[in-house]
């Protein structure tokens, strides 16, 4: 290597024949995420891309095969950890649909509530992250300011703003704050007014289109046969949502729109994700008016559900039954099962077996955009080096969840 | 709903099949390893099935049972939406854990149906060991390529620690890039460059950087270098003519 400071004539230079090799990441400014990619370079163009990920691989299958069922839930906030109660909630019903049982109507209220909150906060992550990543700073800082008051409310409910923790087999850690409806209410109106103003600073700009439009391209066919799931599959216009298909909590009763996509670019995976911000919106209204607000929070289960904290202290059935499912955790019928939540990303699913113990035998978790991130070397080999940026951002690739 | 996809399975292949069952609600067919690939592409192709959508592979180890690893699969179909899960049972109870080149255990890959089972097979083959049979690019995902031994099965301690591995040999490159390139602080002249070719050839065209050499050393040494360096040049200029 010479120094900087000699002049070299060009001449002097010999020209690499070879492609040119180049390494993005694994951490990158303008990359969320630790991910690498080594692309072949002719010109600015790719002709061959190798992603290659795992550099936020934390042997979460692993650790979940040691500990008792409720205590996965550390890890699975973990996993998407810009959503984390969409994952509490996902394994909760997994959970609950081995050992049989629904929790009641005001817990599953205030699921749907909870994780609605979580989706949009993910969803102005994503969005937010990738026009900053474009160079829109502003819409970013909007985006977050906005995300602010969703987590303020997380904050209030359960204690913590990003790794809740918060879902329980069987219930909720806690029933709904006394404000709970009266934050929710007096926040939406303000998250719509600032999702709709940062909008406005990117739709009609210019630099921002040009960079989205057409660019990362994929067709109905090759996302399904990818697997793809979640806002990125129904970019390319499969109206394929979870809680359209398979409504499981109360999203049979609530009303809300699928958004779909016509092209599969970015810019529809954009514009997927806006759209769902309102429906997220639109469904906590309705969530809001339907919950009641009296009602048991967990099923009454003394096999599941840990007693009151006065009766663990002041009788001994309580105190023995707070032992054992701390101490040995929950029996959960031996068997296997497939539960699959619509999350952030899209589809995560949680294969669970279980030998009968208080512990699980394998613990699965589907990573939504396992499936998304390995077809970006697809999407972006024929592209250019600046379009690499907004495919990777559009996709949401989350470390935690897509390297286990 | 799915009980269709099973049926019309039972109907096709009906010595292939051999366990189905329903727990929780999850129609579920344990099929003979061998025809993996082949039931896999009719659950693709059938129009009674049309499962166009990959959802998940993934493996379980049960280490006392004479078959070790099940082979997990599920899928869904679009038009139907119905769901399906697949299970195959492979491996010798022999099938120690050998860390290396354990290829005992194999299965079909699926990559060729759904190309989405690209990643999911990798992982599997990193987690488990299984190797799957005409894969387009089977190596680790999650781990190194150095890691010893693949952690979900069973009989892998969740504490066993990794033997540190050697730095990795960067592939020769062109200047100017090098063992340090895109560090700012590593744009500088090093000890280990003193004996470099390519550094003497650059002091001796620039004698005037007082930072690379100290003004006694100067002199001298640049006009022999700068004598190497013509001499080394000679025959390259006829390569870069033609």
């Amino acid at each position: 290597m010479e120094p900087l400071d000699q002049d070299l004539e060009e001449g002097e230079l010999e020209m690499p024949a070879d492609p040119m090799s180049l390494n993005l990441g694994p951490s990158h400014p303008a990359m969320h995420g630790t991910v690498r990619i080594v692309v072949e370079l002719s010109g600015e163009t790719i002709t061959k891309a190798d992603v290659q990920i795992g550099y936020l691989h934390r042997g979460f299958e692993k650790m979940c095969e040691r500990g008792t069922w409720n205590q996965i839930y550390p890890y699975v906030d973990r996993l998407n950890y810009v959503s984390p109660m969409l994952n509490n909630v996902g394994f909760s019903l997994a959970v609950e649909k081995m050992l049989g049982v629904t929790v009641p109507e005001r817990s599953q209220y205030y699921r749907v509530a909870l994780g609605e909150l979580a989706r949009i906060s993910d969803h102005l992550t994503c969005n937010g992250a990738m026009a900053m990543e474009l160079g829109a700073f502003t819409p970013f800082l909007w985006n977050i300011r906005a995300r602010e008051m969703i987590w303020d409310i997380l904050e209030e409910e359960t204690g913590a703003r990003l790794t809740h923790s918060f879902g329980r087999v069987g219930g909720m850690a806690m029933p709904p704050s006394k404000y709970f409806k009266d934050m929710v209410r007096a926040t939406l109106p303000r998250v719509l007014a600032v999702v709709l103003e940062s909008e406005q600073l990117l739709l009609k700009n210019r630099i921002f289109l040009d960079r989205l439009e057409n660019v990362g391209r994929i067709s109905k066919e090759d996302a399904l046969d990818f697997g793809w799931t979640g806002p990125c599959l129904r970019s390319t216009g499969v109206p394929y949502d979870v809680r359209r298909a398979h409504p499981y909590l109360v999203y049979d009763r609530l009303e809300f729109d699928v958004p779909v996509g016509s092209t599969g670019d970015n810019f529809d995976r954009f514009m997927c994700r806006e759209e769902e911000i309102r429906q997220s919106i639109r469904i906590l209204e309705q969530c809001m008016d339907q919950m009641p607000d009296e009602g048991p929070m967990n099923i009454d289960d003394p096999r599941v559900v840990l007693p009151e904290k006065e009766d663990v202290y002041t009788t001994i059935e309580a105190t023995i039954q707070h032992f054992k499912i701390v101490m040995e955790g929950i029996k959960v019928p031996a068997g296997e099962v497939y539960s699959y939540t619509e999350a952030g990303n899209g589809e995560l699913g949680f294969y669970l077996v279980s030998d009968g113990s208080g512990t699980p035998y394998r613990c699965r978790i589907r990573p939504p955009c396992f499936a998304i991130t390995q077809c970006l070397d697809k999407l972006i080999v024929g592209a250019m080096i600046p379009d690499v940026v907004p495919t990777f951002g559009s996709m949401n690739m989350i470390g935690g969840e897509c390297d286990h | 709903m799915s009980i269709v996809v099973i049926d019309a399975l039972k109907q096709r292949f009906a010595g292939a099949i051999l366990e189905t069952h329903a727990q929780f609600g999850d129609d579920t067919a344990v099929v003979d390893p061998d025809k993996w690939f082949e039931i896999s592409r009719f659950l693709r192709t059938d129009s009674r099935c049309a499962m166009n959508m990959f959802v998940d592979i993934t493996a379980v180890d049960y280490p006392d049972r004479e078959q070790r690893f099940e082979i997990v699969m599920h899928l869904r179909s679009l038009e139907r939406g119905h769901r399906v899960r697949l299970k195959a049972r492979i491996g010798d109870p022999f099938g120690e854990a050998d860390d290396d080149d354990d290829d005992t255990v194999q299965i079909d890959s699926v990559t060729p149906i759904w190309q989405g089972a690209n990643w999911f097979e990798r992982e599997v083959f990193d987690m488990f060991g299984v190797v799957f049979r005409g894969h387009p690019d089977l190596r680790r995902i999650l781990m190194y390529p150095e890691f010893k031994g693949f952690p979900l099965r069973k009989d892998y301690p969740a504490n066993k620690i990794q033997p540190l591995i050697e730095f990795r040999k960067v592939q020769e490159k062109l200047p100017p890039f090098g063992p340090d390139e895109g560090m700012s602080f590593g744009r500088q002249t090093h000890e280990y460059h003193r004996d470099d070719p390519q550094m003497i050839e650059a002091r001796a065209k620039k004698p005037k950087s007082k930072v690379l050499l100290a003004p006694s050393q100067q002199k001298a040494p640049a006009s022999q270098q700068k004598a190497a360096v013509t001499q080394q040049k000679a025959p390259s200029t006829p390569q870069k003519e033609s």
